[in-house]
């Protein structure tokens, strides 16, 4: 602030823009009392345009993907392309639940995403509470070790996680695509940082009480941070619906594939697939619209959540 | 063990505050009572997640480390312990495996042409949102960040029908003008700039969520203060926001940058590695040796190159960046 102040023309300074009086005064200005500096603040037209552009080239893949599945064959393959489809039609809709049962892997990936998001809630946040508002021995080495697992690439694990699994016989089941999503290492940093803003009078309070810790984090602790678990169950929600490389790993029984997985191998299978460009379409949309949705109304959670812990 | 184990056990009462100088009078028990109490809790509240942190990544961290020096194969899946030791010889082998050696160079491809891109574009829309936009600032946001909470498997399918050579979008936009549109995933010069391209569209989001976050740090009267002067727009921004953003621009750089040496899903379900393995990444072949052809120690010794590799390259880019701001 201080090499601001010295580069200010001092008051009797020949006069500039900032002298109500002076050559330069061209009647008051509209917004606020900061002058605008030579070269100006950045166009607003610009800026919108440059934005618009960019946007709809981020949207664009979408609007695409949405209007195709309902495109009949002749759209699909139309040149120049169609973009709003000439002919509305669901044959694609139809054609994909004959060929995939997606009911049975919406339920899959629901299920999974349900169990891992409850479990991560209960366990984050118990750890998250006991790094935040409890005093322990080791409890440093405890969050170094949270810190740490942060940072592990999670490819490191798949080999012998899969082999883990197999001696388990966990293959093929809930529990093999849910355990090691269980407790999530961002999960627990995202909780600590809330706790932390927790006031430790009011545990104390409590504890003088009597109350015993269990208490205190369940009824206390755990109300005063519903913000933070609503940002986290959609975080690690979205996280496991979208997940593809352990389900892949982990199940090899079609009955088993979470709603990715049997995409992804209806996709890259070219004995399905082939000429089947509607069909991937209608199963990209079943992927993308119910999380789109939730999140177009939940944004900021979402961005909360990403500017907290800096993760997905 | 023990020598790890003890001197923490003796430093903890002393860091725990409260409990350490406890002072002399009638509330002193009461007191110790509660740190006692902590103590046991705080442990309780740390074990589900030590358990499943112990079973479900310790121990695999550990075991790939082992399996890359054994010959483990198929059948140790069933019985893991009659692998045999080989010492080194996976890695020495990966240095002669042209494949391997043509999946770092991809991944280094892919990560010294992506990172600059993703970061910059995500730091370019960060500034454009955060200066000149009031009104639907939330509308932007929504629209940019939203490939991010997407399906890969999703995105992947849309942009190959958007990258087909026939009827993809980009094809019929290119002959509506009169040109053709090149095989954009089935050309070996062209398949991995489109992967980039595609990764970029689909981590801006996150970049630029990070930096609106870093933006909004900056006290407004530093900009002012800076206005007042006369600083023009890109004086502003180059003395002013870039320093004052480079904490924020050190972790983007840090996680775009392991995320993009893990590149898995985009090469998997886009080109499964092709044409001619022009888009085959380390973590991809990893899982081709390890899971398609159950070369388990082998794709271990994959796992622990590309994990050494990011932790160097994690460790040069904290070094480089934090000399900086120096």
């Amino acid at each position: 602030m201080s090499a601001a102040r010295t580069t200010t023309p001092p008051p009797s300074a020949p006069t500039g823009p900032q002298d109500p009086k002076g050559p330069g005064w061209s009647g008051p200005r509209k917004g606020g009392g900061v002058p605008t500096s030579r070269g100006g603040r950045l166009r607003k037209p610009g800026v919108y345009v440059l934005l618009s552009v960019g946007l709809l080239v981020m949207v664009a893949p979408f609007l695409w993907m949405g209007l195709s599945a309902f495109k009949t064959d002749r759209d699909l393959t139309a040149n120049p392309p169609v973009w709003i489809p000439t002919e509305w039609t669901l044959e694609h809709f139809g054609e994909l639940l004959d060929r995939l049962d997606i009911p049975l892997y919406f339920f899959n990936s629901l299920t999974v995403a349900v169990l891992v998001t409850a479990s991560n809630l209960v366990f984050c946040s118990m750890l998250g509470y006991a790094l935040a508002k409890l005093r322990f021995g080791g409890r440093n080495k405890v969050f170094a070790l949270v810190l740490g697992a942060l940072m592990v690439p999670g490819n490191l694990m798949l080999l012998p996680l899969f082999v883990l699994m197999s001696k388990l016989q966990l293959i093929d089941s809930y529990a093999g695509l849910v355990l090691p999503f269980a407790a999530q290492a961002f999960g627990v940093f995202l909780m600590r940082q809330f706790m932390q803003s927790i006031p430790d009078e009011l545990l104390e309070a409590a504890r003088i009480d009597g109350a015993r810790e269990w208490y205190i984090f369940w009824r206390i602790a755990m109300p005063l941070v519903k913000p933070a678990l609503a940002t986290l169950s959609i975080l690690i929600f979205l996280g496991s619906w979208n997940n593809f490389v352990w389900p892949l790993i982990a199940t090899n029984d079609p009955e088993k594939y979470t709603l990715p997985v049997a995409l992804a191998t209806f996709a890259t299978d070219p004995n399905q697939s082939a000429g089947s460009n509607g069909m991937l379409m209608v199963g990209s949309l079943l992927i993308i619209l119910p999380v789109l949705l939730v999140f177009i109304v939940l944004q900021r959670h979402f961005t909360q959540g990403l500017a907290t812990t800096g993760m997905k | 063990m023990s020598t790890t184990t003890e001197p923490a056990a003796e430093a903890a009462p002393v860091k725990t505050g409260p409990g350490a100088h406890p002072p002399p009078g009638g509330r002193n028990r009461g007191k110790r009572q509660t740190v006692a109490v902590q103590q046991m809790a705080g442990w309780l509240f740390s074990t589900p997640f030590l358990v499943l942190f112990a079973v479900f990544m310790a121990l695999p961290i550990v075991a790939t480390l082992v399996m890359s020096f054994t010959d483990f194969g198929l059948r140790n899946v069933t019985d893991p312990f009659s692998a045999e030791f080989i010492g080194f010889e996976n890695y020495t082998k990966l240095l002669d495996d042209e494949k391997f050696l043509k999946a770092l160079f991809n991944t280094a491809y892919f990560v010294v042409v992506g990172v600059p891109l993703t970061v910059g574009l995500g730091l370019f829309v960060a500034v454009l949102l955060n200066n000149g936009i009031d009104r639907a600032r939330t509308f932007f946001r929504v629209g940019f960040y939203a490939p991010v909470v997407t399906s890969i498997v999703a995105i992947a399918v849309v942009w190959r029908f958007v990258l087909d050579p026939s009827d993809g979008l980009i094809a019929g936009l290119a002959s509506e003008v009169g040109l053709t549109s090149p095989d954009f995933l089935g050309s070996e010069a062209l398949a991995m700039p489109s992967l980039i391209v595609m990764a970029v569209w689909r981590n801006l989001g996150t970049v630029m969520v990070l930096f609106i976050a870093g933006l909004q740090a900056i006290p407004p009267d530093v900009r002012e203060a800076a206005r007042l002067d006369g600083a023009s727009t890109w004086q502003e921004f180059r003395r002013i926001t870039v320093p004052l953003l480079r904490p924020t621009m050190l972790y983007t750089t840090v996680i775009t940058t392991i995320g993009y040496l893990n590149v898995f899903e985009e090469p998997f379900v886009m080109t499964q590695g092709g044409p001619s393995d022009s888009t085959l990444t380390v973590s991809l072949s990893m899982y081709r040796e390890g899971f398609n052809f159950f070369h388990m120690g082998y794709a271990s010794a994959m796992a622990y190159v590309l994990f050494v590799v990011i932790m160097a390259i994690t460790v040069l880019q904290l070094r480089l960046l934090k000399d900086n701001t120096k």
